[in-house]
Protein backbone atom coordinates (compact mmCIF):
# COMPACT_ATOMS: atom_id res chain seq x y z
CA UNK A 1 0.00 0.00 0.00
CA UNK A 2 1.27 3.39 -0.87
CA UNK A 3 1.83 6.01 1.78
CA UNK A 4 -0.22 9.16 1.38
CA UNK A 5 1.72 11.97 -0.25
CA UNK A 6 1.55 14.22 2.80
CA UNK A 7 3.28 11.81 5.15
CA UNK A 8 6.53 11.82 3.20
CA UNK A 9 9.28 14.01 4.62
CA UNK A 10 9.48 17.17 2.56
CA UNK A 11 13.04 17.35 1.32
CA UNK A 12 12.42 20.75 -0.25
CA UNK A 13 9.93 22.29 2.12
CA UNK A 14 7.76 25.03 0.61
CA UNK A 15 10.52 25.87 -1.83
CA UNK A 16 8.65 28.22 -4.20
CA UNK A 17 7.40 30.49 -1.42
CA UNK A 18 10.88 30.60 0.11
CA UNK A 19 12.48 31.49 -3.21
CA UNK A 20 10.01 34.30 -3.79
CA UNK A 21 10.68 35.68 -0.32
CA UNK A 22 14.43 35.43 -0.86
CA UNK A 23 14.17 37.40 -4.10
CA UNK A 24 12.14 40.11 -2.34
CA UNK A 25 14.74 40.42 0.43
CA UNK A 26 17.65 40.39 -2.03
CA UNK A 27 16.01 43.22 -3.96
CA UNK A 28 15.41 45.13 -0.73
CA UNK A 29 19.04 44.67 0.34
CA UNK A 30 20.28 45.78 -3.10
CA UNK A 31 18.10 48.91 -2.98
CA UNK A 32 19.36 49.70 0.55
CA UNK A 33 22.99 49.25 -0.51
CA UNK A 34 22.65 51.49 -3.56
CA UNK A 35 20.82 54.20 -1.60
CA UNK A 36 23.37 54.03 1.21
CA UNK A 37 26.28 54.13 -1.21
CA UNK A 38 24.84 57.18 -2.98
CA UNK A 39 23.47 59.17 -0.05
CA UNK A 40 25.38 57.98 3.02
CA UNK A 41 22.21 56.90 4.82
CA UNK A 42 24.05 54.60 7.16
CA UNK A 43 25.99 57.41 8.80
CA UNK A 44 22.82 59.43 9.38
CA UNK A 45 21.04 56.40 10.87
CA UNK A 46 24.10 55.67 13.01
CA UNK A 47 24.18 59.29 14.18
CA UNK A 48 20.50 59.10 15.16
CA UNK A 49 20.82 55.77 16.96
CA UNK A 50 24.21 56.53 18.53
CA UNK A 51 22.66 56.58 22.02
CA UNK A 52 21.92 52.88 21.58
CA UNK A 53 24.97 51.92 19.52
CA UNK A 54 27.82 53.45 21.51
CA UNK A 55 27.04 51.52 24.76
CA UNK A 56 27.18 48.32 22.69
CA UNK A 57 30.68 49.28 21.53
CA UNK A 58 31.71 49.97 25.12
CA UNK A 59 30.31 46.57 26.13
CA UNK A 60 32.18 44.81 23.33
CA UNK A 61 35.38 46.64 24.26
CA UNK A 62 35.09 45.73 27.94
CA UNK A 63 36.85 42.31 27.88
CA UNK A 64 39.85 43.70 26.01
CA UNK A 65 40.01 46.57 28.53
CA UNK A 66 39.89 44.11 31.41
CA UNK A 67 42.78 42.15 29.93
CA UNK A 68 44.71 45.41 29.54
CA UNK A 69 43.93 46.42 33.15
CA UNK A 70 44.95 43.01 34.44
CA UNK A 71 48.23 43.28 32.53
CA UNK A 72 48.86 46.68 34.13
CA UNK A 73 47.96 45.36 37.58
CA UNK A 74 50.37 42.45 37.32
CA UNK A 75 53.27 44.35 35.77
CA UNK A 76 56.30 43.79 37.94
CA UNK A 77 57.69 46.58 40.09
CA UNK A 78 61.08 46.52 38.36
CA UNK A 79 59.45 46.98 35.00
CA UNK A 80 57.51 49.97 36.28
CA UNK A 81 60.73 51.48 37.62
CA UNK A 82 62.42 50.89 34.27
CA UNK A 83 59.50 52.42 32.40
CA UNK A 84 59.52 55.39 34.72
CA UNK A 85 63.22 55.98 34.19
CA UNK A 86 62.88 55.69 30.43
CA UNK A 87 59.95 58.13 30.44
CA UNK A 88 61.86 60.62 32.61
CA UNK A 89 64.80 60.52 30.23
CA UNK A 90 62.50 61.00 27.27
CA UNK A 91 60.79 63.92 29.02
CA UNK A 92 64.11 65.56 29.83
CA UNK A 93 65.23 65.22 26.23
CA UNK A 94 61.94 66.59 24.92
CA UNK A 95 62.07 69.53 27.33
CA UNK A 96 65.60 70.40 26.30
CA UNK A 97 64.55 70.23 22.69
CA UNK A 98 61.43 72.27 23.43
CA UNK A 99 63.45 75.02 25.10
CA UNK A 100 65.61 75.31 22.03
CA UNK A 101 62.51 75.24 19.83
CA UNK A 102 60.96 78.09 21.80
CA UNK A 103 63.81 80.40 20.86
CA UNK A 104 63.52 79.30 17.23
CA UNK A 105 59.76 79.74 17.37
CA UNK A 106 60.07 83.31 18.66
CA UNK A 107 62.59 84.07 15.98
CA UNK A 108 60.21 82.54 13.47
CA UNK A 109 57.33 84.71 14.69
CA UNK A 110 59.45 87.85 14.35
CA UNK A 111 60.55 86.92 10.86
CA UNK A 112 56.99 86.13 9.88
CA UNK A 113 55.83 89.50 11.17
CA UNK A 114 58.48 91.05 8.98
CA UNK A 115 57.19 89.04 6.03
CA UNK A 116 53.62 89.95 6.98
CA UNK A 117 52.24 86.42 6.66
CA UNK A 118 49.21 85.13 8.52
CA UNK A 119 50.35 81.54 8.91
CA UNK A 120 50.20 80.03 12.36
CA UNK A 121 52.18 77.06 13.55
CA UNK A 122 50.23 76.83 16.82
CA UNK A 123 48.73 73.44 17.39
CA UNK A 124 45.41 72.96 19.12
CA UNK A 125 44.95 69.33 19.96
CA UNK A 126 42.35 67.37 21.85
CA UNK A 127 43.09 64.13 23.65
CA UNK A 128 40.97 61.09 22.74
CA UNK A 129 40.98 57.47 23.79
CA UNK A 130 40.49 54.57 21.45
CA UNK A 131 37.48 52.35 22.08
CA UNK A 132 38.84 48.86 21.66
CA UNK A 133 36.44 47.42 19.07
CA UNK A 134 37.05 46.06 15.62
CA UNK A 135 34.43 47.55 13.34
CA UNK A 136 35.20 45.42 10.33
CA UNK A 137 38.19 43.09 10.03
CA UNK A 138 38.72 44.21 6.44
CA UNK A 139 38.71 47.95 7.05
CA UNK A 140 41.42 49.72 9.00
CA UNK A 141 39.31 51.94 11.18
CA UNK A 142 39.38 52.84 14.83
CA UNK A 143 36.74 54.25 17.12
CA UNK A 144 37.42 57.25 19.37
CA UNK A 145 35.60 58.11 22.56
CA UNK A 146 34.79 61.74 21.72
CA UNK A 147 32.43 62.95 19.04
CA UNK A 148 30.48 65.83 17.55
CA UNK A 149 29.31 67.10 20.96
CA UNK A 150 32.95 67.47 22.02
CA UNK A 151 33.75 69.44 18.89
CA UNK A 152 35.07 66.69 16.63
CA UNK A 153 34.49 67.32 12.92
CA UNK A 154 34.87 65.05 9.92
CA UNK A 155 38.30 65.54 8.34
CA UNK A 156 40.23 66.23 11.54
CA UNK A 157 43.69 64.71 11.63
CA UNK A 158 44.50 62.03 14.22
CA UNK A 159 48.11 61.76 15.42
CA UNK A 160 49.94 59.96 18.18
CA UNK A 161 53.29 60.77 19.78
CA UNK A 162 55.20 59.30 16.84
CA UNK A 163 53.36 60.46 13.75
CA UNK A 164 50.19 60.72 11.70
CA UNK A 165 47.61 57.99 12.36
CA UNK A 166 44.72 58.95 10.10
CA UNK A 167 41.67 61.17 9.87
CA UNK A 168 38.13 61.31 11.23
CA UNK A 169 35.60 60.02 8.69
CA UNK A 170 32.43 59.82 10.75
CA UNK A 171 31.14 61.49 13.89
CA UNK A 172 28.43 60.50 16.33
CA UNK A 173 27.35 62.59 19.34
CA UNK A 174 29.87 61.03 21.74
CA UNK A 175 32.06 58.86 19.52
CA UNK A 176 33.76 59.11 16.16
CA UNK A 177 35.34 56.80 13.62
CA UNK A 178 38.78 57.45 12.14
CA UNK A 179 40.30 55.87 9.05
CA UNK A 180 43.94 54.86 9.53
CA UNK A 181 46.59 55.80 7.00
CA UNK A 182 47.14 52.09 6.26
CA UNK A 183 43.58 51.66 4.92
CA UNK A 184 43.75 50.88 1.18
CA UNK A 185 41.28 53.71 0.57
CA UNK A 186 43.52 56.29 2.25
CA UNK A 187 46.33 58.45 0.88
CA UNK A 188 48.53 61.15 2.45
CA UNK A 189 50.53 63.75 0.52
CA UNK A 190 54.11 63.33 1.76
CA UNK A 191 57.50 64.89 1.29
CA UNK A 192 60.93 63.35 1.68
CA UNK A 193 62.56 65.07 4.65
CA UNK A 194 66.06 64.94 3.18
CA UNK A 195 65.49 66.05 -0.41
CA UNK A 196 62.02 67.61 -0.46
CA UNK A 197 60.81 65.11 -3.06
CA UNK A 198 57.02 64.94 -3.01
CA UNK A 199 54.79 61.91 -3.33
CA UNK A 200 51.58 60.34 -2.10
CA UNK A 201 51.63 57.55 0.49
CA UNK A 202 48.84 55.01 -0.04
CA UNK A 203 47.65 52.50 2.51
CA UNK A 204 48.12 48.83 1.72
CA UNK A 205 45.89 47.20 4.35
CA UNK A 206 49.03 45.88 6.01
CA UNK A 207 49.63 47.62 9.33
CA UNK A 208 53.39 47.72 8.79
CA UNK A 209 53.46 49.20 5.30
CA UNK A 210 52.59 52.21 3.19
CA UNK A 211 53.34 52.54 -0.49
CA UNK A 212 54.61 55.65 -2.30
CA UNK A 213 54.25 54.85 -6.01
CA UNK A 214 55.25 56.80 -9.11
CA UNK A 215 58.55 58.29 -8.00
CA UNK A 216 60.86 59.17 -10.91
CA UNK A 217 63.62 56.62 -11.55
CA UNK A 218 66.18 59.38 -11.13
CA UNK A 219 64.81 60.43 -7.73
CA UNK A 220 67.17 60.16 -4.79
CA UNK A 221 65.36 57.86 -2.35
CA UNK A 222 66.99 55.29 -0.15
CA UNK A 223 66.02 53.09 2.79
CA UNK A 224 66.11 55.02 6.05
CA UNK A 225 64.78 58.28 4.58
CA UNK A 226 62.09 59.95 6.70
CA UNK A 227 58.77 61.03 5.22
CA UNK A 228 56.74 63.94 6.58
CA UNK A 229 53.39 65.36 5.52
CA UNK A 230 53.82 67.95 2.79
CA UNK A 231 50.72 69.99 3.56
CA UNK A 232 49.58 69.81 -0.06
CA UNK A 233 45.93 68.96 -0.55
CA UNK A 234 44.92 71.00 2.47
CA UNK A 235 43.89 68.13 4.73
CA UNK A 236 47.05 67.28 6.67
CA UNK A 237 49.13 70.13 8.10
CA UNK A 238 52.75 70.12 6.93
CA UNK A 239 55.65 68.65 8.87
CA UNK A 240 54.21 65.69 10.77
CA UNK A 241 56.20 62.44 10.50
CA UNK A 242 54.51 59.76 8.41
CA UNK A 243 57.10 56.98 8.24
CA UNK A 244 60.51 55.68 7.26
CA UNK A 245 61.42 54.23 3.87
CA UNK A 246 62.25 50.52 4.25
CA UNK A 247 62.79 49.54 0.63
CA UNK A 248 62.86 51.10 -2.83
CA UNK A 249 61.96 49.04 -5.90
CA UNK A 250 60.85 49.31 -9.52
CA UNK A 251 57.12 49.84 -9.95
CA UNK A 252 54.98 47.36 -11.89
CA UNK A 253 55.29 49.43 -15.09
CA UNK A 254 59.09 49.63 -14.83
CA UNK A 255 58.98 53.35 -15.66
CA UNK A 256 58.83 54.57 -12.08
CA UNK A 257 60.17 53.45 -8.75
CA UNK A 258 58.14 53.00 -5.61
CA UNK A 259 59.07 53.22 -1.96
CA UNK A 260 57.79 50.94 0.80
CA UNK A 261 57.34 52.87 4.02
CA UNK A 262 56.97 51.76 7.63
CA UNK A 263 54.43 54.05 9.39
CA UNK A 264 55.87 56.15 12.20
CA UNK A 265 52.70 56.08 14.32
CA UNK A 266 52.11 53.02 16.48
CA UNK A 267 48.93 51.89 14.75
CA UNK A 268 48.64 48.54 16.54
CA UNK A 269 48.78 50.02 20.02
CA UNK A 270 45.53 51.09 21.53
CA UNK A 271 45.64 54.05 23.86
CA UNK A 272 45.57 57.81 23.63
CA UNK A 273 45.64 59.81 20.43
CA UNK A 274 45.52 63.52 19.64
CA UNK A 275 42.96 65.14 17.38
CA UNK A 276 44.32 68.26 15.67
CA UNK A 277 41.92 71.17 15.76
CA UNK A 278 43.84 73.43 13.50
CA UNK A 279 42.75 72.87 9.97
CA UNK A 280 45.64 73.81 7.72
CA UNK A 281 45.58 77.09 5.88
CA UNK A 282 43.36 76.88 2.81
CA UNK A 283 45.10 76.47 -0.48
CA UNK A 284 44.68 79.33 -2.91
CA UNK A 285 45.79 82.88 -3.51
CA UNK A 286 46.42 85.00 -0.39
CA UNK A 287 43.65 87.29 0.83
CA UNK A 288 43.69 90.74 -0.86
CA UNK A 289 45.75 93.31 1.00
CA UNK A 290 43.67 95.79 3.03
CA UNK A 291 43.28 99.27 1.56
CA UNK A 292 46.04 101.47 2.91
CA UNK A 293 45.85 105.23 2.84
CA UNK A 294 44.22 108.22 4.51
CA UNK A 295 40.52 107.88 5.46
CA UNK A 296 37.85 109.05 3.05
CA UNK A 297 37.00 112.03 5.28
CA UNK A 298 40.36 113.57 4.53
CA UNK A 299 39.86 113.35 0.79
CA UNK A 300 40.12 116.72 -0.93
CA UNK A 301 36.85 118.49 -1.62
CA UNK A 302 37.40 118.55 -5.39
CA UNK A 303 37.11 114.75 -5.67
CA UNK A 304 34.00 114.86 -3.50
CA UNK A 305 32.37 117.45 -5.67
CA UNK A 306 33.06 115.69 -8.94
CA UNK A 307 30.84 112.60 -8.38
CA UNK A 308 28.28 114.65 -6.46
CA UNK A 309 25.48 113.27 -8.64
CA UNK A 310 26.24 109.71 -7.57
CA UNK A 311 24.63 108.31 -4.43
CA UNK A 312 27.90 107.36 -2.74
CA UNK A 313 28.80 111.01 -2.18
CA UNK A 314 25.96 111.41 0.28
CA UNK A 315 27.51 108.87 2.65
CA UNK A 316 30.49 111.08 3.42
CA UNK A 317 29.79 113.40 6.34
CA UNK B 1 4.53 27.11 24.67
CA UNK B 2 6.89 27.53 27.57
CA UNK B 3 9.58 25.58 25.76
CA UNK B 4 9.29 27.76 22.70
CA UNK B 5 9.56 30.89 24.84
CA UNK B 6 12.69 29.65 26.64
CA UNK B 7 14.18 28.73 23.29
CA UNK B 8 13.36 32.16 21.93
CA UNK B 9 15.30 33.71 24.83
CA UNK B 10 18.28 31.45 24.15
CA UNK B 11 18.08 32.35 20.46
CA UNK B 12 18.05 36.09 21.19
CA UNK B 13 20.89 35.84 23.69
CA UNK B 14 23.08 33.84 21.32
CA UNK B 15 22.49 36.33 18.49
CA UNK B 16 23.39 39.27 20.75
CA UNK B 17 26.51 37.44 21.90
CA UNK B 18 27.48 36.71 18.28
CA UNK B 19 27.11 40.41 17.38
CA UNK B 20 29.28 41.40 20.36
CA UNK B 21 31.89 38.79 19.43
CA UNK B 22 32.02 40.26 15.92
CA UNK B 23 32.97 43.64 17.40
CA UNK B 24 35.55 42.28 19.82
CA UNK B 25 39.14 42.78 18.74
CA UNK B 26 41.48 39.84 18.23
CA UNK B 27 45.28 39.96 18.29
CA UNK B 28 46.51 41.42 15.00
CA UNK B 29 48.12 38.25 13.51
CA UNK B 30 44.90 36.18 13.68
CA UNK B 31 42.54 39.07 12.96
CA UNK B 32 41.71 38.07 9.35
CA UNK B 33 40.76 34.57 10.58
CA UNK B 34 37.94 35.83 12.76
CA UNK B 35 34.95 33.55 12.09
CA UNK B 36 31.68 35.16 11.06
CA UNK B 37 29.81 34.51 14.30
CA UNK B 38 26.27 35.65 13.35
CA UNK B 39 26.35 33.18 10.43
CA UNK B 40 27.40 30.26 12.67
CA UNK B 41 24.68 31.01 15.22
CA UNK B 42 22.05 31.44 12.51
CA UNK B 43 23.06 28.11 10.91
CA UNK B 44 22.68 26.37 14.26
CA UNK B 45 19.24 27.79 14.95
CA UNK B 46 17.92 27.15 11.45
CA UNK B 47 19.02 23.52 11.77
CA UNK B 48 17.62 23.24 15.27
CA UNK B 49 14.08 24.47 14.71
CA UNK B 50 12.06 26.37 12.15
CA UNK B 51 10.13 28.19 14.88
CA UNK B 52 12.57 31.05 15.24
CA UNK B 53 14.56 31.55 12.06
CA UNK B 54 13.15 32.90 8.84
CA UNK B 55 14.73 34.75 5.95
CA UNK B 56 13.13 37.97 7.17
CA UNK B 57 14.62 37.62 10.65
CA UNK B 58 18.06 36.88 9.20
CA UNK B 59 17.66 40.03 7.10
CA UNK B 60 16.81 42.08 10.21
CA UNK B 61 19.78 40.68 12.14
CA UNK B 62 21.96 41.58 9.16
CA UNK B 63 20.65 45.16 9.22
CA UNK B 64 21.51 45.45 12.92
CA UNK B 65 24.99 44.01 12.25
CA UNK B 66 25.44 46.54 9.42
CA UNK B 67 24.47 49.38 11.74
CA UNK B 68 27.05 48.21 14.27
CA UNK B 69 29.86 47.64 11.78
CA UNK B 70 29.16 50.76 9.79
CA UNK B 71 30.48 49.56 6.45
CA UNK B 72 27.56 49.41 4.00
CA UNK B 73 23.89 49.22 4.96
CA UNK B 74 22.32 46.05 3.50
CA UNK B 75 25.55 44.13 2.93
CA UNK B 76 25.32 41.67 5.81
CA UNK B 77 21.51 41.67 5.53
CA UNK B 78 21.81 40.29 2.00
CA UNK B 79 24.46 37.75 2.92
CA UNK B 80 22.64 36.42 5.98
CA UNK B 81 19.35 36.20 4.04
CA UNK B 82 21.04 34.10 1.33
CA UNK B 83 22.76 31.91 3.93
CA UNK B 84 19.53 31.27 5.85
CA UNK B 85 17.69 30.51 2.63
CA UNK B 86 20.22 27.83 1.67
CA UNK B 87 20.28 26.30 5.15
CA UNK B 88 16.48 26.19 5.42
CA UNK B 89 16.29 24.69 1.96
CA UNK B 90 18.69 21.82 2.72
CA UNK B 91 17.82 21.69 6.40
CA UNK B 92 16.49 18.14 6.44
CA UNK B 93 19.71 16.84 4.89
CA UNK B 94 22.34 18.85 6.76
CA UNK B 95 20.62 18.10 10.09
CA UNK B 96 21.49 14.41 9.91
CA UNK B 97 24.98 14.72 8.48
CA UNK B 98 27.82 13.37 10.65
CA UNK B 99 29.80 16.15 12.29
CA UNK B 100 32.68 16.29 9.78
CA UNK B 101 30.24 16.49 6.86
CA UNK B 102 28.28 19.18 8.65
CA UNK B 103 31.50 21.14 9.19
CA UNK B 104 32.33 20.93 5.48
CA UNK B 105 28.81 22.08 4.66
CA UNK B 106 29.38 25.03 7.00
CA UNK B 107 32.68 25.71 5.23
CA UNK B 108 30.89 25.82 1.87
CA UNK B 109 28.19 28.11 3.28
CA UNK B 110 30.76 30.49 4.74
CA UNK B 111 32.80 30.38 1.54
CA UNK B 112 29.71 31.32 -0.45
CA UNK B 113 29.14 34.12 2.04
CA UNK B 114 32.70 35.30 1.54
CA UNK B 115 32.39 35.26 -2.26
CA UNK B 116 29.22 37.35 -1.95
CA UNK B 117 31.08 39.79 0.30
CA UNK B 118 33.90 40.08 -2.23
CA UNK B 119 31.35 40.72 -5.02
CA UNK B 120 29.51 43.38 -3.00
CA UNK B 121 32.78 45.10 -2.20
CA UNK B 122 33.77 45.04 -5.85
CA UNK B 123 30.44 46.63 -6.83
CA UNK B 124 30.77 49.26 -4.10
CA UNK B 125 34.22 50.18 -5.40
CA UNK B 126 35.94 49.08 -2.18
CA UNK B 127 39.42 47.61 -2.04
CA UNK B 128 39.52 43.80 -2.52
CA UNK B 129 39.53 41.53 0.53
CA UNK B 130 42.99 40.70 1.89
CA UNK B 131 44.25 37.29 0.73
CA UNK B 132 44.47 35.90 4.24
CA UNK B 133 40.77 36.56 4.87
CA UNK B 134 39.89 33.69 2.50
CA UNK B 135 40.97 31.39 5.32
CA UNK B 136 38.20 32.77 7.56
CA UNK B 137 35.55 30.32 6.26
CA UNK B 138 37.89 27.43 7.08
CA UNK B 139 38.39 28.85 10.58
CA UNK B 140 34.61 29.02 10.91
CA UNK B 141 34.29 25.36 9.83
CA UNK B 142 36.95 24.29 12.34
CA UNK B 143 35.15 26.09 15.14
CA UNK B 144 31.69 24.85 14.05
CA UNK B 145 31.66 21.55 16.06
CA UNK B 146 32.39 23.50 19.26
CA UNK B 147 29.72 26.11 18.54
CA UNK B 148 27.25 23.33 17.73
CA UNK B 149 28.01 21.30 20.86
CA UNK B 150 27.93 24.37 23.10
CA UNK B 151 24.62 25.70 21.76
CA UNK B 152 23.13 22.18 21.70
CA UNK B 153 24.12 21.64 25.32
CA UNK B 154 22.57 24.94 26.43
CA UNK B 155 19.48 24.15 24.41
CA UNK B 156 19.06 20.67 25.92
CA UNK B 157 19.47 22.00 29.45
CA UNK B 158 16.94 24.75 28.87
CA UNK B 159 14.51 22.26 27.39
CA UNK B 160 14.91 19.96 30.39
CA UNK B 161 14.34 22.83 32.78
CA UNK B 162 11.29 24.02 30.86
CA UNK B 163 9.86 20.48 30.83
CA UNK B 164 10.37 20.13 34.58
CA UNK B 165 8.83 23.47 35.42
CA UNK B 166 5.84 22.84 33.12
Amino acid sequence: MALPQKASTPIFADAPAGTLRLIVYLALAAVLMVLDHRNGWLQRVRYATAAAIVPIYKLAAAPADWIHDAKTAFTSHTQLVDDNRALREALLLSEARLNRMQAVSQQNTRLKQLLDTQRQLDMHAQLAHLINVQLDPNHDRVMLNIGANEGVRVGQVVIDAHGVMGQVIETMPHASVAMLIIDPAHAVPVMLDRTGLRGIAHGTGNSAQLLVPNLPLSADVKPGDKLVTSGLGGRFPAGFPVGTVTAVERGPSGLFQQALVRPAAQLDHSGEVLLLHDLPEPVGPPAPAPQVGPPDALAPAATKAAPATSKSAGAVP
Amino acid sequence: MNRIRTQAWAFGASIVLALLLTLMPLPAPIMPLKPYWPALVLIYWSLESTDHVSIGLAFLIGIVADLLNGALLGDQALRLAVLTFIVLRYRSRIRFFPMWQQASAVWLLLLNNHVLQALIRAFAGDSPLPALSWLAPAAGAVIWPFVFLLLDDVNTRLRGKAARSA
